[in-house]
Protein backbone atom coordinates (compact mmCIF):
# COMPACT_ATOMS: atom_id res chain seq x y z
CA UNK A 1 0.00 0.00 0.00
CA UNK A 2 1.36 3.40 -0.97
CA UNK A 3 0.19 6.82 0.19
CA UNK A 4 1.01 9.82 -1.94
CA UNK A 5 3.04 12.19 0.26
CA UNK A 6 3.93 14.80 -2.31
CA UNK A 7 3.71 15.45 -6.04
CA UNK A 8 6.35 17.57 -7.79
CA UNK A 9 6.26 18.72 -11.40
CA UNK A 10 9.48 17.88 -13.25
CA UNK A 11 8.65 19.12 -16.75
CA UNK A 12 5.39 20.17 -18.41
CA UNK A 13 4.48 16.52 -18.99
CA UNK A 14 6.29 14.70 -16.20
CA UNK A 15 5.65 14.54 -12.47
CA UNK A 16 7.33 12.84 -9.55
CA UNK A 17 5.14 11.15 -6.95
CA UNK A 18 6.80 10.68 -3.57
CA UNK A 19 5.16 7.75 -1.81
CA UNK A 20 5.08 6.61 1.78
CA UNK A 21 5.24 2.83 1.73
CA UNK A 22 5.21 1.31 5.22
CA UNK A 23 7.52 -1.69 5.47
CA UNK A 24 9.40 -0.91 2.26
CA UNK A 25 12.54 -3.06 2.49
CA UNK A 26 14.62 -1.03 0.04
CA UNK A 27 15.50 -1.58 -3.60
CA UNK A 28 18.33 -1.27 -6.11
CA UNK A 29 18.71 1.47 -8.69
CA UNK A 30 16.99 0.39 -11.92
CA UNK A 31 14.24 -1.75 -10.40
CA UNK A 32 10.54 -1.10 -10.94
CA UNK A 33 7.23 -1.46 -9.17
CA UNK A 34 3.78 -2.47 -10.30
CA UNK A 35 1.11 0.11 -9.56
CA UNK A 36 -2.46 -1.16 -9.26
CA UNK A 37 -5.42 1.19 -9.26
CA UNK A 38 -8.92 0.11 -8.26
CA UNK A 39 -12.11 1.90 -9.29
CA UNK A 40 -15.17 2.05 -7.04
CA UNK A 41 -16.84 -0.79 -8.92
CA UNK A 42 -13.81 -3.01 -8.48
CA UNK A 43 -12.34 -2.48 -11.94
CA UNK A 44 -8.54 -2.57 -11.78
CA UNK A 45 -5.68 -1.49 -13.98
CA UNK A 46 -1.99 -2.09 -13.37
CA UNK A 47 1.22 -0.91 -14.99
CA UNK A 48 4.93 -0.99 -14.22
CA UNK A 49 6.94 2.13 -13.35
CA UNK A 50 10.63 2.52 -12.74
CA UNK A 51 11.65 3.68 -9.28
CA UNK A 52 13.40 7.05 -9.43
CA UNK A 53 14.66 7.39 -5.87
CA UNK A 54 17.86 6.01 -4.39
CA UNK A 55 17.55 2.90 -2.26
CA UNK A 56 18.19 4.80 0.98
CA UNK A 57 15.73 7.61 0.29
CA UNK A 58 13.02 8.18 2.86
CA UNK A 59 10.26 7.76 0.29
CA UNK A 60 9.75 5.67 -2.81
CA UNK A 61 9.59 8.06 -5.73
CA UNK A 62 8.10 7.36 -9.15
CA UNK A 63 8.63 9.78 -12.01
CA UNK A 64 5.78 9.42 -14.48
CA UNK A 65 5.14 10.89 -17.92
CA UNK A 66 1.44 11.41 -18.55
CA UNK A 67 0.55 9.63 -21.77
CA UNK A 68 -2.50 10.95 -23.60
CA UNK A 69 -3.69 7.50 -24.49
CA UNK A 70 -2.70 5.98 -21.15
CA UNK A 71 -4.92 4.60 -18.44
CA UNK A 72 -2.76 4.68 -15.32
CA UNK A 73 -0.25 7.44 -16.10
CA UNK A 74 -2.87 10.22 -16.61
CA UNK A 75 -4.34 9.31 -13.23
CA UNK A 76 -0.92 9.52 -11.56
CA UNK A 77 0.02 12.83 -13.21
CA UNK A 78 -3.36 14.61 -13.32
CA UNK A 79 -5.76 13.15 -10.75
CA UNK A 80 -3.73 11.84 -7.83
CA UNK A 81 -2.98 14.22 -4.96
CA UNK A 82 -1.34 14.02 -1.56
CA UNK A 83 -3.12 11.58 0.72
CA UNK A 84 -4.40 9.32 -2.06
CA UNK A 85 -3.67 5.64 -1.80
CA UNK A 86 -3.07 2.83 -4.22
CA UNK A 87 -1.39 -0.55 -4.24
CA UNK A 88 2.20 -1.02 -5.26
CA UNK A 89 4.19 -4.21 -5.56
CA UNK A 90 7.92 -4.56 -5.73
CA UNK A 91 10.74 -3.93 -6.09
CA UNK A 92 10.91 -6.07 -9.24
CA UNK A 93 13.78 -6.94 -11.56
CA UNK A 94 17.31 -8.18 -11.02
CA UNK A 95 19.09 -7.45 -14.30
CA UNK A 96 18.68 -3.80 -15.24
CA UNK A 97 20.13 -2.74 -11.87
CA UNK A 98 23.07 -0.69 -10.71
CA UNK A 99 26.30 -2.57 -10.14
CA UNK A 100 28.80 -0.70 -7.97
CA UNK A 101 31.72 -2.86 -9.07
CA UNK A 102 31.40 -3.63 -12.78
CA UNK A 103 35.18 -3.65 -13.34
CA UNK A 104 35.35 -0.45 -15.35
CA UNK A 105 33.43 2.63 -16.42
CA UNK A 106 29.67 2.64 -16.88
CA UNK A 107 27.62 4.34 -19.58
CA UNK A 108 24.00 5.27 -19.03
CA UNK A 109 21.98 6.24 -22.10
CA UNK A 110 18.47 7.58 -21.58
CA UNK A 111 15.83 8.78 -24.00
CA UNK A 112 13.07 10.98 -22.57
CA UNK A 113 11.53 9.49 -19.44
CA UNK A 114 13.84 6.50 -19.99
CA UNK A 115 16.19 8.48 -17.78
CA UNK A 116 14.17 7.52 -14.69
CA UNK A 117 15.79 4.17 -13.80
CA UNK A 118 19.17 5.66 -14.77
CA UNK A 119 18.56 8.49 -12.31
CA UNK A 120 17.90 5.94 -9.59
CA UNK A 121 21.31 4.47 -10.44
CA UNK A 122 23.01 7.88 -10.40
CA UNK A 123 21.37 8.72 -7.08
CA UNK A 124 22.39 5.39 -5.61
CA UNK A 125 25.95 5.88 -6.86
CA UNK A 126 26.13 9.28 -5.19
CA UNK A 127 24.48 8.14 -1.97
CA UNK A 128 26.80 5.16 -1.62
CA UNK A 129 29.89 7.12 -2.62
CA UNK A 130 30.67 4.64 -5.41
CA UNK A 131 33.85 5.48 -7.31
CA UNK A 132 32.87 3.83 -10.61
CA UNK A 133 33.34 6.37 -13.43
CA UNK A 134 29.90 6.95 -14.93
CA UNK A 135 28.65 8.94 -17.89
CA UNK A 136 25.03 9.69 -18.64
CA UNK A 137 24.13 10.49 -22.23
CA UNK A 138 20.63 11.91 -22.05
CA UNK A 139 18.49 12.65 -25.09
CA UNK A 140 15.58 15.06 -24.67
CA UNK A 141 13.43 16.94 -27.14
CA UNK A 142 14.12 20.34 -25.63
CA UNK A 143 15.74 21.91 -22.56
CA UNK A 144 12.28 22.22 -20.99
CA UNK A 145 11.80 18.47 -21.37
CA UNK A 146 14.97 17.58 -19.44
CA UNK A 147 13.88 15.77 -16.28
CA UNK A 148 16.02 16.29 -13.12
CA UNK A 149 17.93 19.08 -14.85
CA UNK A 150 19.27 20.87 -11.78
CA UNK A 151 19.90 17.74 -9.75
CA UNK A 152 21.91 16.23 -12.59
CA UNK A 153 24.10 19.32 -12.65
CA UNK A 154 24.61 18.91 -8.91
CA UNK A 155 25.58 15.25 -9.25
CA UNK A 156 28.21 16.08 -11.88
CA UNK A 157 31.83 15.78 -10.84
CA UNK A 158 33.29 13.02 -8.71
CA UNK A 159 33.52 10.69 -11.70
CA UNK A 160 29.97 11.39 -12.86
CA UNK A 161 29.38 13.33 -16.05
CA UNK A 162 26.18 14.26 -17.88
CA UNK A 163 26.06 14.88 -21.62
CA UNK A 164 22.80 16.24 -23.02
CA UNK A 165 21.54 16.10 -26.54
CA UNK A 166 18.47 18.13 -27.49
CA UNK A 167 16.86 16.69 -30.58
CA UNK A 168 14.10 19.13 -31.52
CA UNK A 169 14.68 22.50 -30.00
CA UNK A 170 17.74 24.10 -28.41
CA UNK A 171 17.99 27.20 -26.24
CA UNK A 172 19.86 30.23 -27.67
CA UNK A 173 23.59 29.73 -27.45
CA UNK A 174 23.34 25.95 -27.03
CA UNK A 175 26.72 24.40 -27.80
CA UNK A 176 25.90 20.79 -26.93
CA UNK A 177 24.63 18.01 -29.14
CA UNK A 178 21.49 18.81 -31.10
CA UNK A 179 20.62 15.56 -32.83
CA UNK A 180 19.57 12.00 -32.15
CA UNK A 181 22.15 9.72 -30.54
CA UNK A 182 24.38 8.34 -33.29
CA UNK A 183 27.65 6.45 -33.74
CA UNK A 184 29.80 9.57 -33.65
CA UNK A 185 28.19 10.75 -30.43
CA UNK A 186 28.55 7.34 -28.80
CA UNK A 187 32.19 7.17 -29.89
CA UNK A 188 32.82 10.49 -28.22
CA UNK A 189 30.86 9.82 -25.04
CA UNK A 190 31.24 6.07 -24.40
CA UNK A 191 34.46 5.10 -22.62
CA UNK A 192 36.50 2.73 -24.81
CA UNK A 193 36.97 0.38 -21.85
CA UNK A 194 33.24 0.31 -21.14
CA UNK A 195 32.35 -2.33 -18.55
CA UNK A 196 28.58 -1.97 -18.62
CA UNK A 197 26.00 0.09 -20.49
CA UNK A 198 22.39 0.66 -19.44
CA UNK A 199 20.08 1.92 -22.18
CA UNK A 200 16.48 2.93 -21.50
CA UNK A 201 13.89 4.71 -23.58
CA UNK A 202 11.30 4.13 -26.29
CA UNK A 203 11.86 1.04 -28.40
CA UNK A 204 13.29 2.74 -31.54
CA UNK A 205 15.72 4.72 -29.35
CA UNK A 206 16.90 1.60 -27.51
CA UNK A 207 17.19 -0.43 -30.71
CA UNK A 208 19.32 2.28 -32.34
CA UNK A 209 21.59 2.92 -29.35
CA UNK A 210 22.12 -0.74 -28.44
CA UNK A 211 22.90 -1.85 -31.98
CA UNK A 212 25.23 1.12 -32.51
CA UNK A 213 27.15 0.24 -29.34
CA UNK A 214 27.56 -3.31 -30.67
CA UNK A 215 28.66 -2.01 -34.09
CA UNK A 216 31.27 0.12 -32.34
CA UNK A 217 32.76 -3.05 -30.94
CA UNK A 218 31.27 -3.20 -27.47
CA UNK A 219 30.39 -6.69 -26.22
CA UNK A 220 26.60 -7.24 -26.56
CA UNK A 221 26.65 -8.97 -23.17
CA UNK A 222 27.66 -5.65 -21.60
CA UNK A 223 24.71 -3.74 -23.03
CA UNK A 224 21.59 -3.96 -20.89
CA UNK A 225 18.34 -2.54 -22.19
CA UNK A 226 14.95 -1.57 -20.90
CA UNK A 227 12.25 -0.37 -23.27
CA UNK A 228 8.82 1.08 -23.12
CA UNK A 229 6.49 0.88 -26.05
CA UNK A 230 3.64 3.14 -27.13
CA UNK A 231 1.23 1.09 -25.06
CA UNK A 232 2.96 1.89 -21.79
CA UNK A 233 1.02 4.06 -19.46
CA UNK B 1 -9.94 -6.49 -0.43
CA UNK B 2 -8.41 -3.79 -2.56
CA UNK B 3 -8.56 -0.16 -1.56
CA UNK B 4 -10.33 2.24 -3.86
CA UNK B 5 -8.09 4.73 -5.66
CA UNK B 6 -9.96 8.04 -5.28
CA UNK B 7 -10.98 9.50 -8.60
CA UNK B 8 -9.93 6.51 -10.67
CA UNK B 9 -12.53 5.38 -13.15
CA UNK B 10 -10.39 3.65 -15.70
CA UNK B 11 -10.58 3.97 -19.44
CA UNK B 12 -11.57 0.35 -19.98
CA UNK B 13 -10.48 0.60 -23.53
CA UNK B 14 -10.76 -2.65 -25.40
CA UNK B 15 -11.62 -4.64 -22.34
CA UNK B 16 -12.03 -7.69 -24.50
CA UNK B 17 -13.75 -10.99 -23.81
CA UNK B 18 -12.99 -11.99 -20.20
CA UNK B 19 -12.40 -15.59 -21.17
CA UNK B 20 -9.51 -14.47 -23.37
CA UNK B 21 -7.90 -11.70 -21.35
CA UNK B 22 -6.19 -13.00 -18.17
CA UNK B 23 -6.43 -11.08 -14.88
CA UNK B 24 -4.36 -7.90 -14.70
CA UNK B 25 -3.90 -7.68 -18.48
CA UNK B 26 -5.10 -5.06 -20.95
CA UNK B 27 -5.48 -5.37 -24.70
CA UNK B 28 -3.16 -3.73 -27.17
CA UNK B 29 -3.33 -3.54 -30.93
CA UNK B 30 0.33 -2.84 -31.60
CA UNK B 31 3.21 -5.09 -30.73
CA UNK B 32 5.50 -3.74 -28.00
CA UNK B 33 9.12 -4.87 -27.87
CA UNK B 34 10.88 -5.99 -24.70
CA UNK B 35 14.40 -7.40 -24.60
CA UNK B 36 17.19 -7.34 -22.06
CA UNK B 37 19.94 -6.53 -24.55
CA UNK B 38 20.78 -5.59 -28.14
CA UNK B 39 19.00 -7.33 -31.01
CA UNK B 40 21.33 -10.01 -32.43
CA UNK B 41 21.72 -10.43 -36.19
CA UNK B 42 22.98 -13.94 -36.98
CA UNK B 43 23.40 -14.57 -40.73
CA UNK B 44 21.10 -17.36 -41.86
CA UNK B 45 23.99 -19.40 -43.29
CA UNK B 46 25.43 -19.51 -39.77
CA UNK B 47 22.11 -20.21 -38.09
CA UNK B 48 21.08 -23.60 -36.82
CA UNK B 49 18.63 -25.09 -34.36
CA UNK B 50 19.86 -27.85 -32.09
CA UNK B 51 18.42 -30.12 -29.44
CA UNK B 52 21.02 -30.99 -26.84
CA UNK B 53 21.22 -32.28 -23.27
CA UNK B 54 19.35 -35.43 -22.31
CA UNK B 55 19.33 -36.82 -25.82
CA UNK B 56 21.52 -39.23 -27.76
CA UNK B 57 23.90 -37.31 -29.95
CA UNK B 58 23.14 -33.95 -31.42
CA UNK B 59 19.93 -33.16 -33.24
CA UNK B 60 20.47 -30.26 -35.62
CA UNK B 61 18.72 -28.40 -38.41
CA UNK B 62 20.21 -25.69 -40.59
CA UNK B 63 17.96 -22.77 -41.53
CA UNK B 64 17.18 -24.41 -44.88
CA UNK B 65 16.43 -27.72 -43.20
CA UNK B 66 14.15 -26.12 -40.63
CA UNK B 67 12.28 -24.27 -43.35
CA UNK B 68 11.83 -27.55 -45.23
CA UNK B 69 10.02 -29.17 -42.30
CA UNK B 70 6.21 -29.21 -42.35
CA UNK B 71 5.01 -25.85 -41.05
CA UNK B 72 1.81 -24.77 -39.37
CA UNK B 73 -0.02 -21.46 -39.33
CA UNK B 74 -1.60 -20.77 -35.97
CA UNK B 75 -3.71 -17.94 -34.59
CA UNK B 76 -3.19 -17.46 -30.86
CA UNK B 77 -3.57 -14.91 -28.07
CA UNK B 78 -0.36 -13.74 -26.39
CA UNK B 79 0.12 -12.29 -22.91
CA UNK B 80 3.15 -10.28 -21.78
CA UNK B 81 4.04 -10.08 -18.08
CA UNK B 82 4.28 -6.28 -18.51
CA UNK B 83 0.45 -6.41 -18.68
CA UNK B 84 -0.39 -6.23 -22.36
CA UNK B 85 -2.25 -8.96 -24.20
CA UNK B 86 -2.77 -9.22 -27.92
CA UNK B 87 -5.51 -11.34 -29.44
CA UNK B 88 -5.54 -13.32 -32.66
CA UNK B 89 -1.87 -13.05 -33.55
CA UNK B 90 -0.97 -15.17 -36.56
CA UNK B 91 2.28 -17.11 -36.70
CA UNK B 92 3.93 -19.57 -39.03
CA UNK B 93 6.46 -22.10 -37.84
CA UNK B 94 7.34 -25.67 -37.03
CA UNK B 95 5.59 -27.44 -34.19
CA UNK B 96 7.94 -28.53 -31.41
CA UNK B 97 6.21 -31.92 -31.76
CA UNK B 98 7.72 -32.17 -35.24
CA UNK B 99 11.18 -31.33 -33.90
CA UNK B 100 10.92 -33.87 -31.09
CA UNK B 101 9.28 -36.62 -33.17
CA UNK B 102 12.43 -38.73 -33.46
CA UNK B 103 14.02 -37.66 -30.19
CA UNK B 104 14.09 -40.15 -27.35
CA UNK B 105 14.60 -38.55 -23.99
CA UNK B 106 13.95 -39.12 -20.33
CA UNK B 107 13.99 -35.35 -19.76
CA UNK B 108 10.98 -33.61 -18.25
CA UNK B 109 12.11 -30.03 -18.78
CA UNK B 110 13.71 -27.91 -21.45
CA UNK B 111 15.78 -24.75 -21.44
CA UNK B 112 15.46 -22.72 -24.63
CA UNK B 113 18.74 -21.01 -25.53
CA UNK B 114 19.15 -18.06 -27.84
CA UNK B 115 21.49 -15.71 -29.64
CA UNK B 116 22.44 -13.01 -27.18
CA UNK B 117 22.61 -15.49 -24.30
CA UNK B 118 18.94 -15.42 -23.27
CA UNK B 119 17.50 -18.60 -21.75
CA UNK B 120 14.09 -19.64 -20.46
CA UNK B 121 12.89 -22.87 -18.87
CA UNK B 122 9.68 -24.68 -19.79
CA UNK B 123 8.41 -28.13 -18.76
CA UNK B 124 8.58 -30.44 -21.76
CA UNK B 125 4.87 -31.19 -21.50
CA UNK B 126 4.20 -27.48 -22.12
CA UNK B 127 6.11 -27.65 -25.39
CA UNK B 128 4.41 -30.76 -26.80
CA UNK B 129 0.94 -31.83 -27.94
CA UNK B 130 0.41 -28.82 -30.15
CA UNK B 131 1.28 -26.22 -27.51
CA UNK B 132 4.50 -24.73 -28.88
CA UNK B 133 6.25 -23.80 -32.12
CA UNK B 134 9.51 -22.48 -33.48
CA UNK B 135 8.01 -19.56 -35.35
CA UNK B 136 9.63 -17.72 -38.25
CA UNK B 137 6.64 -15.93 -39.71
CA UNK B 138 4.36 -13.30 -38.22
CA UNK B 139 1.23 -11.94 -39.86
CA UNK B 140 2.23 -13.35 -43.22
CA UNK B 141 5.74 -11.84 -43.19
CA UNK B 142 9.15 -13.07 -42.06
CA UNK B 143 9.50 -12.47 -38.32
CA UNK B 144 11.09 -9.08 -37.68
CA UNK B 145 14.44 -9.15 -35.77
CA UNK B 146 13.01 -6.85 -33.08
CA UNK B 147 10.36 -9.46 -32.41
CA UNK B 148 12.78 -12.37 -32.38
CA UNK B 149 13.53 -13.13 -36.02
CA UNK B 150 14.75 -15.15 -37.74
CA UNK B 151 12.95 -17.49 -35.33
CA UNK B 152 11.51 -17.46 -31.85
CA UNK B 153 9.91 -19.98 -29.62
CA UNK B 154 6.13 -19.56 -29.40
CA UNK B 155 4.48 -20.87 -26.23
CA UNK B 156 1.32 -18.78 -26.15
CA UNK B 157 -0.31 -20.35 -23.07
CA UNK B 158 2.51 -19.01 -20.85
CA UNK B 159 3.62 -15.39 -20.31
CA UNK B 160 5.40 -14.24 -23.43
CA UNK B 161 8.92 -14.12 -21.94
CA UNK B 162 8.77 -17.93 -22.30
CA UNK B 163 8.43 -17.43 -26.07
CA UNK B 164 12.18 -16.87 -26.38
CA UNK B 165 13.32 -14.53 -29.15
CA UNK B 166 16.25 -15.47 -31.41
CA UNK B 167 15.94 -19.08 -30.27
CA UNK B 168 18.72 -21.43 -31.35
CA UNK B 169 17.79 -24.63 -29.60
CA UNK B 170 16.47 -26.60 -26.68
CA UNK B 171 18.53 -28.17 -23.94
CA UNK B 172 16.60 -31.06 -22.43
CA UNK B 173 17.03 -31.47 -18.68
CA UNK B 174 15.91 -33.73 -15.83
CA UNK B 175 15.28 -30.83 -13.46
CA UNK B 176 13.62 -27.46 -13.89
CA UNK B 177 16.57 -25.04 -14.26
CA UNK B 178 15.62 -21.34 -13.98
CA UNK B 179 16.39 -19.33 -17.11
CA UNK B 180 17.27 -15.65 -17.42
CA UNK B 181 14.18 -13.87 -16.12
CA UNK B 182 13.34 -16.81 -13.87
CA UNK B 183 16.67 -16.09 -12.10
CA UNK B 184 15.88 -12.38 -11.98
CA UNK B 185 12.65 -12.26 -10.03
CA UNK B 186 10.16 -13.75 -12.47
CA UNK B 187 8.04 -16.84 -11.92
CA UNK B 188 9.46 -20.26 -12.71
CA UNK B 189 6.36 -21.37 -14.68
CA UNK B 190 4.46 -18.21 -15.71
CA UNK B 191 0.79 -19.12 -16.16
CA UNK B 192 -1.03 -15.86 -17.06
CA UNK B 193 -4.40 -17.23 -15.90
CA UNK B 194 -2.95 -17.71 -12.41
CA UNK B 195 -1.06 -14.39 -12.63
CA UNK B 196 2.24 -16.15 -11.99
CA UNK B 197 4.31 -13.05 -12.70
CA UNK B 198 6.97 -12.96 -10.03
CA UNK B 199 8.68 -15.07 -7.41
CA UNK B 200 6.12 -15.95 -4.75
CA UNK B 201 3.05 -15.75 -7.03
Amino acid sequence: MATVAEIRPETPRVKTLALDVPGWAGHRGGQHVDVRLTAEDGYQAQRSYSIASAANAARVELTVEGLEDGEVSPYLTSVARAGDQFEIRGPIGGYFVWNADPGGPVLLVGGGSGVVPLMAMARQRAADGDAVPTRLLYSSRSWEDVIYRDELEGLSGDGFRVVHTLTREQPPGWTGYARRVDAEMLTQVAPSDLALAFVCGPTPFVEAVASTLVQLGHDPAKVRTERFGPTGG
Amino acid sequence: MSIISRGFGGRRRDDGPPDRVPPGQYLTRDFPVLSAGPTPHTPLDQWDFTIVGEVDGLVRWTWEELRALPSETVTVDIHCVTKWSKLDTQWEGVSVDTLLADVETSAEYAVAFCDGGYTTNVPLEDLTDGKAWVAYGYDGEPLDPEHGGPARLLVPHLYFWKSAKWVRGLRLTQTDEPGFWESNGYHLYGDPWKEQRYWGD
